[in-house]
């Protein structure tokens, strides 16, 4: 299986070359891309770099261009889809079905991806995407278990791509409108959930309280481990009860249920990040890139250490074996 | 780890004003002049009033990008619109992108509060700018400069170990 690496800057690009990776993903530094954050991502100059860079050590570069299309904006979507091909973009990974139509007639030739954000997780869909747009992959939401994933790859003449290493959403990717109720601005269309303008953390006592626009999301008590301030991550009261209202603040880790992906015909292994640090870039893809070649009880030690960079500084393996309440 | 050890903590605590913003300066006059991108990357933000607090100093750093400016004091934090706390190894690891920030703040060995669209930018131009503090450190030594170097990354290994990253 492939291993495809996150980088959101050119340091983190070489990194994830360094460490191994097969493929690494990356886009723009604009609404093109589902991590529009401030400092972040690539000017057209730094992306020719690095994939003349990767192309020199066999590495295949993906440019993800992943948000919706605004309406009436379109040109923002098509020029970075020309820039992205005029440049050699190995892959585009693309969620809106507009800008797949327009770069499957303007480049035929060009490999399309779809996007864990366009949320296609059954065969009817997916065959739509590859007999319409030409896909040539689908990166499947975090929704299915790893059953599902091998029904699913039996049905349909597209590689498959699953996350194993990262950040975790709620289950609907590409439809999660709870960051735009709360500030105005979606990973969707925006490129950024919980955009940091709106993020703000306060000490109270011992207590640290993160804040998204009008919303308290979280108090932490001292020495309680944090997590990212995003309502679906957000400790709410229920009824009579405190809790974690939608999921807790974890990250995604299925590697010790690699053999039984790469068994379910998955052709690549992602891992999530690009709005982390060349150090998560480096440390992730290295111990990933090991365990693929380990032995099932070498893996555990490999990736045990992972836990520190992770959400929560928790991990889990999500709906891959669903064992949530 | 990570608290800076007496027997680094003690000179610096006990220098004057003026000394430790004379190194702190020059230090950061060469990096701004060595890293063109890292002010590049900042785009609108380098006219944010960073903070920095280590919390094993009594000492607090001011920056202002845009200006170039560079000031220290001792007491109460001065006002900036994002400020971030933690253990100076720290806050020097993440300085050079040695440690990974959602990390430690999910750790809760860093904290910041105020602007955070501001200091999201600052992190990641920091984190594409491959800056080696020993390195520069010993740009500024003349003669000494493989000595400074050398004892420089020393002690930044012992001060990061289990910290940092593999690095590549």
């Amino acid at each position: 299986m492939e291993l495809i690496c996150p980088a959101g800057t050119p340091a983190a690009f070489r990194e994830a070359l360094e460490a191994g990776a097969d493929a690494i993903y990356c886009g723009f530094r604009d609404e093109t891309n589902a991590r529009n954050f401030p400092g972040l991502n690539f000017s057209r100059e730094e992306l020719r770099q690095s994939i003349a860079l990767a192309r020199g050590r066999r590495v295949q570069t993906f440019v993800a261009l992943n948000t919706f299309m605004r309406a009436g904006d379109e040109a923002l979507w098509y020029r970075a889809a020309d820039d992205a091909v005029a440049l050699g973009a190995d892959a585009l990974i693309l969620a809106d079905f507009g800008l797949m139509a327009y770069v499957a007639e303007n480049y035929p030739q060009q490999r399309l991806h779809v996007s864990v954000q366009a949320s296609a997780s059954n065969p009817d869909a997916v065959r739509f995407l590859v007999e319409t747009f030409g896909a040539k992959r689908v990166v499947l939401p975090r929704v299915l278990t790893v059953q599902d994933i091998a029904r699913l790859t039996r049905q349909i003449d597209c590689e498959v791509e699953v996350f194993a290493f990262g950040g975790l959403c709620v289950m609907a990717e590409g439809r999660c409108s709870l960051s735009s109720y709360a500030t105005g601005k979606s990973p969707n269309m925006n490129g950024v959930c919980s955009p940091a303008s709106h993020v703000r953390y306060r000490q109270d006592a011992a207590d640290l309280v993160s804040e998204l626009g009008a919303y308290t999301i979280n108090r932490f008590g001292p020495g309680e481990a944090s997590g990212y301030p995003t309502l679906c991550k957000g400790r709410f009261e229920v009824g009579d009860v405190e809790a974690y209202a939608f999921e807790d603040p974890v990250s995604l880790d299925v590697i010790d249920q690699i053999d039984a992906l790469r068994a379910a015909g998955v052709s690549a292994l992602k891992i999530e990040g690009r709005q982390r640090g060349k150090a998560y870039v480096a440390e992730v893809v290295s111990s990933l890139k090991k365990a693929l070649g380990a032995t099932p009880s070498e893996r555990a030690a490999l990736v045990a250490r992972l836990r520190a960079m992770s959400e929560g500084q928790r991990t889990t393996t999500g709906a891959y074996d669903k064992r949530w309440r | 780890m990570s608290s800076l050890p007496p027997i680094l903590a003690k000179p610096v605590d006990i220098a004057p004003i003026w000394l430790v913003e004379r190194v702190a300066r020059l230090i950061f006059d060469r990096v701004m002049k060595a890293h063109p991108d890292l002010f590049e990357r900042l785009d609108i933000y380098r006219q944010t009033r960073f903070g920095f607090s280590p919390t094993d100093l009594p000492l607090h750093f001011t920056v202002l990008p845009a200006a170039r400016s560079l000031t220290v004091s001792r007491g109460q934090p001065p006002l900036a619109d994002a400020r971030i706390e933690g253990p100076l190894a720290l806050l020097l690891g993440l300085l050079e992108g040695r440690c990974d920030a959602d990390a430690l703040f999910f750790s809760r060995d860093l904290s910041v509060i105020g602007d955070m669209e501001a200091m999201l930018a600052l992190r990641n131009a920091l984190d594409d700018s491959a800056i080696d503090l020993p390195r520069e450190l010993g740009a500024l030594a003349g003669p000494l400069s493989p000595l400074v170097s050398r004892v420089a990354r020393n002690i930044r290994t012992r001060a990061l170990e289990g910290r940092d990253a593999t690095w590549n």
